[in-house]
């Protein structure tokens, strides 16, 4: 039995996903600069053929900010190429991509740092400073 | 971890961070298939959610959707969720057995009353109910008692929604579905072969986040997961419309990734999440792998025809029928030819030959 | 019944009924007329019936000159119907994958975008004769239940195949198809009992036609 590996490759871009995706990022940021709107995009909620994916985000390709979050797991925030255009990717301890959005806004909230866990910094850091004192 | 702990508490106790949780709750409204804009409702629901109860019941299963369900743990999300809930009950990973389990089972039945959830993978069968038992107990007893006190009960797998492989032709146990014997409490049904596990834990977390009952269809499914059909959401749906077909799995057809309708997808009658969720955290799914749909989130899949005819094909044999119905064709018409000749050679010869004389006379 | 139960069902036992119902039928009166028999003609033969008959088979499929100045419409909306429903029919892939299975042979077919124009053309034909049967005060005249339940039951799978192929309608894609399936099987169960026999018995009143002249040494 002939044991070759098939490999699949697209068809020559018959599933166009990719152009009407850019878009939709298009819109979005036209919506961010006249009203301030954020828009978020589920990338794993839509159908993309294989390789549709990895074609749309080398077109974002990378800006000026990369950051990398421990969090339940390490997630990557990347500004694309495009300004307000971020790439965020959420993996588990175990590296399984957990979810994949497309944010265009100022900032994605999670970089921001929230009230709650300012208030538990605080917490810690007025405890801290307690005992350097004794 | 204390039952009366929030989710919310129970996070923080672990020392997740605000960061964390909102993640948590990013990863979980993609689980659930909800806009991202939800996020903030979720966050909300999912602070104040209380651990719910869990007693999971397993009949004549193969253990396929158990596996599938611990298999493919992300610690993060799933994990989560099956640690917030409280899994009571469950053969498979339950360590305790015999009289031991079932005295567990009782006691979480009676501490929860009309609020525990009862998930229920496999079939029932009704042809005997000594073919499947567990501790002595029949699956149809067992169902019927511990479904009093549930507040809804899930089942989980194409076998307890809808009878599954036991039920197909001819059914030789007499197997039926949960709903089938259980009328008065909300039912769930996961179907699939086995159910995407995200879609199982999707479901759960819904209960956690809103403390309801997800919309369903007419199937009794989550519209979230099971609104589409594969067709729909299918990436090889340009070919479809376009008439490229695979012929074979190998062919140049295949290799281009062409639609696998002659190989017998039955992807435009089989709804699930397959097409958009995917399989192995978002890896592929079996059309992306190059295989055709079986339809297994589907009632009677296995009677739908073979998984390598198309769905234009019948399920039944047609060239028997036909070769019948021809050949008990030939010999009525025959025999009613014979019967119309005979009558038309009766009518000859009652015919009576009238002359001018005739005519005339008895004027 | 579920959505579900009746797609199987009209896969299943529905054909299976409709099958034996279509071609008992068709068998028996195709039988029956052929148990008729045919007056032998006494005269010396002066050319081929055989030959004049499979002749007149084919040569008909030519509108003959005064029919088609006299009846343009008719002839041009028939034959853009018959063809299209012919092409359709024949030439669709999931319907060539059916025909395959009960039958076990395949052939060609089609591109789908060119099924589903031909589709719209042989539904517009077929809207245009109803009307101009029902225009044409002759037509109307002669126009009995018959010929508008065979009009009918030859539409509604042409639109219920279209509706499914393309999902459109209120209710869910399986059941469009169920519906489209049903249509198929209720053309099946009437179509013996009606003038839609001509679709069998038309090539047998050519050659007979054919043939009578043939034997006379004549074109028919």
């Amino acid at each position: 039995m002939d044991t070759e590996l098939l490999k699949v490759e697209s068809g020559e871009d018959l599933t166009h996903n990719v152009q009407p995706l850019l878009h939709e990022i298009r819109h979005a940021l036209v919506k961010l600069l006249d009203d301030g709107g954020n828009t978020v995009i589920d990338l794993r909620s839509l159908p993309l053929a294989p390789g549709e994916e990895q074609k749309l985000l080398d077109k974002l390709g990378q800006g000026e900010v990369y950051a990398r979050l421990h969090a339940l797991g390490p997630s990557e925030i990347v500004e694309t190429r495009y300004p307000g255009v971020w790439v965020v990717v959420h993996f588990n301890y175990d590296n399984e991509v957990i979810g994949k959005f497309i944010e265009v806004c100022d900032m994605p909230r999670l970089l921001c740092s929230q009230q709650e866990d300012i208030r538990q910094g605080l917490e810690q850091l007025q405890t801290q400073l307690v005992w350097c004192n004794e | 971890m204390s039952k009366d702990e929030t989710l919310g508490e129970a996070l923080r106790r672990q020392g997740i961070s605000r960061r964390g949780f909102l993640k948590f709750c990013a990863a979980t409204a993609s689980l659930m298939a909800l806009p991202p804009g939800m996020v903030p409702a979720i966050a909300a629901a999912l602070e104040k959610a209380r651990r719910p109860s869990v007693i999971w019941l397993s009949f004549q299963e193969c253990t396929g959707c158990t596996e599938s369900l611990t298999r493919s743990h992300s610690p993060t999300v799933e994990g989560l969720i099956f640690d917030t809930i409280s899994l009571d009950y469950h053969h498979t990973l339950q360590a305790a057995s015999g009289t031991a389990a079932e005295a567990a089972r009782e006691a979480a039945m009676e501490e929860n009353y009309g609020k525990y959830i009862l998930v229920v993978d496999g079939s029932i069968p009704l042809g005997n109910p000594g073919f499947s038992t567990i501790a002595g107990i029949s699956n149809k007893n067992m169902l019927l008692d511990t479904a009093k006190g549930a507040a809804a009960i899930i089942s989980v797998g194409t076998c307890a929604a809808y009878g599954g492989i036991p039920h197909a032709k001819p059914n030789p146990t007499g197997a039926v579905p949960v709903s089938e014997l259980i009328k008065d409490k909300p039912i769930i049904n996961i179907p699939g072969c086995p159910p995407i596990p995200v879609v199982i834990t999707g479901v759960l977390a819904h209960f956690l986040t809103f403390g309801t009952i997800p919309e369903l269809d007419e199937l009794g499914r989550p519209m979230a997961f099971y609104g589409n059909s594969i067709h729909d959401r299918c990436y090889r749906r340009p070919f479809y419309d376009k008439g490229l077909f695979a012929e074979t799995f190998d062919d140049e057809g295949a290799k281009k990734g062409w639609c696998l309708y002659k190989l017998g997808c039955k992807g435009p009658t089989t709804y699930n999440a397959c097409a958009t969720t995917k399989w192995n955290e978002g890896t592929s799914f079996p059309i992306e792998a190059g295989h055709p749909c079986l339809g297994c989130s589907q009632p009677d899949f296995w009677d739908g025809g073979g998984f390598y005819k198309a769905l234009s094909m019948p399920t039944e044999d047609i060239t028997r029928t036909a070769v019948y119905a021809v050949g008990a064709g030939a010999a009525a018409g025959v025999a009613l030819g014979a019967l119309n000749r005979a009558k038309k050679k009766r009518i000859e010869k009652a015919h009576e030959k009238v002359t001018i004389n005739d005519l005339e006379k008895g004027d | 019944m579920s959505e579900a139960e009746l797609l199987l069902w009209v896969r299943g036992p529905a054909l299976q009924i409709a099958t034996a119902i279509f071609l008992l039928g068709v068998v028996v009166r195709l039988a029956e007329i052929l148990m008729l028999g045919r007056k032998k003609d006494l005269a010396e033969a002066r050319g081929s019936a055989v030959a004049g008959g499979l002749r007149t088979i084919f040569s008909r499929f030519v509108p003959d000159r005064g029919t088609l100045q006299r009846s343009t419409f008719n002839v041009v909306a028939g034959y853009i119907f018959h063809i299209g429903f012919f092409v359709v029919l024949f030439l669709f892939t999931p319907h060539i994958l059916l025909f395959q299975d009960v039958l076990n042979v395949s052939w060609p077919s089609l591109p789908t975008p060119m099924v589903d124009a031909t589709t719209i053309v042989t539904i517009i034909a077929l809207l245009a004769v109803l009307a101009h049967r029902l225009q044409n005060p002759v037509m109307r005249f002669l126009s009995g239940f018959q010929d508008y339940l065979v009009w009918l039951v030859t539409i509604l799978p042409l639109v219920t195949g279209y509706l499914a192929f393309h999902r459109i309608g209120a209710v869910p894609p399986p059941t469009l198809i169920a519906i489209h399936i049903l249509s198929v099987e209720l053309l099946m169960v009437i179509f013996p009992f009606t003038k839609l026999m001509h679709a069998f018995t038309f090539f047998m009143a050519r050659y007979y036609n054919g043939a009578i002249s043939g034997y006379r040494g004549v074109n028919s």
